[in-house]
């Protein structure tokens, strides 16, 4: 779709330069290095333990990385104090997956979403205050009213829509959005995603889509990249993931979920991985993926594969060509870890 | 009927079904009132099928299924007749469903590690249950437990059996409460949201190992999950429950092929599926909320948030049925709707663009 590099600085909204985060021996991101251009949504996908939430954490300075380098348009604020980071705290927020725990219960809606300008400590009056918060609310579909209600008073649908509106009423270039429709019902996270997309069409901020499910970012990430272990195995656009995926733990996830389809879902082949996912704090030797991945041999175990471009993208596999070209799991007969 | 699924025992409505549902509904009482949870649920399970229950969250499918064998707190008052095989379950004493649990009917939940004693091994678990239903020797029940973990896929069994649950993955942890539910041979198997909690990856292997028990062991399913991908993998026919209520009933590929109710259609098109999304930059909402009951009105619930509503809809509650003058609703398709979507071509006037 586009070159991923060279891009002129002043046109990244975020850049992760092999970001690093231990937790003691637990390497729960270990080597992530990832560019978001201003106005474009980037999936981060991955199951759990992957390592995608720590990345959005890392990223909004609620962890500090252990190593690495974290640029929020083109300033580098890996290491701001908590007072310098509040300046640039404007510059990026984060909505997290489940609302219930991340609003505060006796916050009144209000106080909840207009926070953020409080912080801010700018010069602004409380009837311009609340001016913004009822904009803002109106924003994200919800009544003024809402303002003087507690969030528990509220559906999970309405406290998302509270959770965004108080992530935006700063105008953030840079929105983290941590897996913030897996609690809700479907027909909820419909309206949530679409709300997202258009936010985001509207606004234009740049944002990373933190998701376990990748059938929910078709329609809305420009960019796909793929964690596994606490490395990234495959990015590249959207397009090109769903249609060519190269990496085989990408096309195992893209089999793996059940489409509602019954005479399509009987058609596809099941990839099993086998259920062991290796611990973090003691990964796998050469590719991290080699002890689930059915296509794995002598080099895997011995040699770390680098992520290397492949035309539209990047992908970490000894058996993926320069120009993308390799086996498919979905294709082969996999020999899954299950008799 | 060339689908694997549906010719695996013939069409269900042949056999005489070994669970049997009528009338079901549960009212629980609490601080803030009465609420109804299920209203006048009817279901049938065949020898050897899988059924799915798929709603959203206070649709009632929980509650449903954990009223069958008396696993609902005492608040709640259970009226209606669950016959498994003959043998009425609704308001039996707690002797006779002492004996059904695990012998004949049993269950598995969303998280293997609250079910699952932190500290005994997973073979003194499957073993006790074993010693206590069918007075196996502990050492015959140890030999038993490493077959039933060998059926539900584990590898190298000898080793995990001597494990706790803690040094166990999330679906490893499943496949051993598997292996309890299985333990005894239960004609039922109640699976409530057994794969929510869990990767896709490590789904597929739990769902693979559930269809292989129905083929092998004949075990008879009950699917819970509110994933229409899931229900849409395993499942032979699909019982769809809104607000307490079964709004519709249909086999698995006539559900999603055809479905009758603005509700099951709405849900399909909200929900994301790789490739049907190509193109557009949207998916279709549900406008409104599920509604909170405390009595089931005499309307059909979903009305409030139906585009085909009209005063009928408010004014009395559907029954569910298959005569309704639809070309495309076939006698096992059973929809609780006065203006079904009828052809597949009206499909999507189910929810609002």
């Amino acid at each position: 779709m586009k070159p991923d590099t060279d891009v002129a600085l002043e046109e990244v909204a975020l850049e992760l330069e092999d970001l690093v985060m231990h937790f003691g021996s637990v390497r729960a991101v270990d080597g992530v290095s990832l560019s978001i251009r201003k106005g474009q949504v980037t999936a981060l996908v991955g199951e759990s333990g992957s390592g995608k939430s720590t990345v959005g954490r890392c990223i909004v300075r609620l962890l500090e990385p252990t190593a690495g380098v974290v640029r929020i348009g083109g300033v580098d604020v890996t290491h701001l104090s908590r007072r310098q980071m509040r300046r640039h705290g404007k510059e990026v927020s984060i909505v997290f997956q489940d609302p219930a725990g991340s609003l505060d219960p006796r916050m009144l809606v209000g106080d909840v979403v207009g926070e953020p300008l409080r912080l801010q400590a700018g010069r602004i009056s409380r009837r311009d205050r609340e001016e913004r918060i009822n904009e803002e609310l109106g924003r994200v579909g919800l009544r003024a009213e809402v303002a003087r209600r507690y969030p528990h008073e509220l559906s999970g649908g309405q406290r998302q829509r509270v959770s965004i509106a108080r992530a935006l009423i700063s105008s953030p270039s840079l929105l983290i959005a941590d897996e913030p429709t897996s609690a809700l019902d479907v027909s909820v996270q419909a309206s949530v995603l679409n709300l997202l997309a258009d936010l985001q069409r509207d606004i234009g901020f740049a944002c990373l889509f933190i998701t376990h499910d990748l059938s929910a970012v078709e329609y809305l990430a420009d960019d796909v990249a793929v964690m596994y272990l606490g490395q990234l195995v495959e990015k590249g656009s959207r397009e090109r993931v769903f249609a060519r995926p190269a990496h085989p733990y990408t096309q195992a996830l893209l089999a793996a979920a059940p489409v509602a389809d019954p005479p399509r879902q009987r058609a596809r082949k099941a990839v099993l991985l086998g259920d062991d996912l290796p611990s973090a704090l003691d990964p796998p030797s050469g590719c991290r993926f080699h002890t689930r991945c059915p296509l794995a041999f002598d080099r895997c175990t011995a040699e770390v594969p680098q992520l290397l471009g492949i035309g539209d993208g990047d992908a970490a596999c000894h058996l993926v060509g320069p120009d993308g070209a390799g086996p498919d799991v979905r294709q082969t007969n996999s020999a899954g870890s299950l008799q | 009927m060339t689908s694997p699924t549906q010719t695996h025992l013939g069409a269900p409505q042949d056999v005489a079904p070994v669970l049997d549902v009528r009338g079901l509904s549960v009212t629980f009482t609490t601080e803030s009132g009465t609420v109804s949870a299920v209203d006048n649920v009817d279901l049938t399970l065949a020898p050897g099928e899988i059924v799915g229950i798929v709603g959203e969250s206070g649709c009632g499918k929980s509650v449903t299924a954990m009223s069958l064998a008396g696993l609902l707190p005492r608040s709640a008052r259970v009226s209606g007749s669950a016959r498994l095989q003959g043998t009425e379950l609704i308001g039996a004493p707690e002797s006779v469903l002492r004996a059904a649990r695990g012998q004949s009917i049993a269950y598995i939940f969303q998280e293997p590690m609250s079910s699952l004693n932190p500290v005994l091994t997973v073979g003194r678990q499957i073993g006790e249950v074993l010693q206590v239903h069918q007075g196996l020797s502990r050492k015959k029940a140890r030999a038993r437990a490493v077959e039933l973990l060998t059926l539900v896929g584990i590898p190298s069994p000898l080793q995990r059996v001597d494990n706790y649950p803690h040094q166990l993955s999330g679906g490893m942890r499943q496949r051993v409460m598997i292996a309890m539910a299985v333990a005894c041979g239960p004609t039922v198997l109640v699976a409530d949201e057994p794969t929510t909690a869990l990767d896709v990856t490590v789904q597929a292997g739990i769902l693979d190992v559930l269809r292989g028990l129905r083929d092998r062991l004949g075990t008879s399913i009950l699917f819970i999950t509110h994933d229409l991908g899931v229900i849409a993998d395993v499942a032979d026919r699909v019982v769809v429950m809104y607000a307490g209520r079964v709004v519709e009933r249909a086999p698995v590929d006539e559900l999603f092929a055809h479905p009758q109710h603005h509700y099951t259609a709405g849900l399909l098109v909200a929900t994301p599926t790789p490739g049907r999304h190509a193109g557009t930059d949207r998916l279709q909402e549900i406008p409104g909320l599920v509604p909170v009951l405390s009595t089931q009105p005499d309307a059909c619930t979903f009305a409030e948030r139906c585009s085909a509503a009209d005063a009928q809809c408010l004014g009395s509650a559907p029954a569910l049925s298959s005569d309704h003058d639809v070309v495309a609703v076939r006698p096992d398709h059973l929809v609780a709707c006065w203006h079904p979507c009828g052809n597949p071509s009206a499909r999507h006037q189910g929810s609002r663009a």
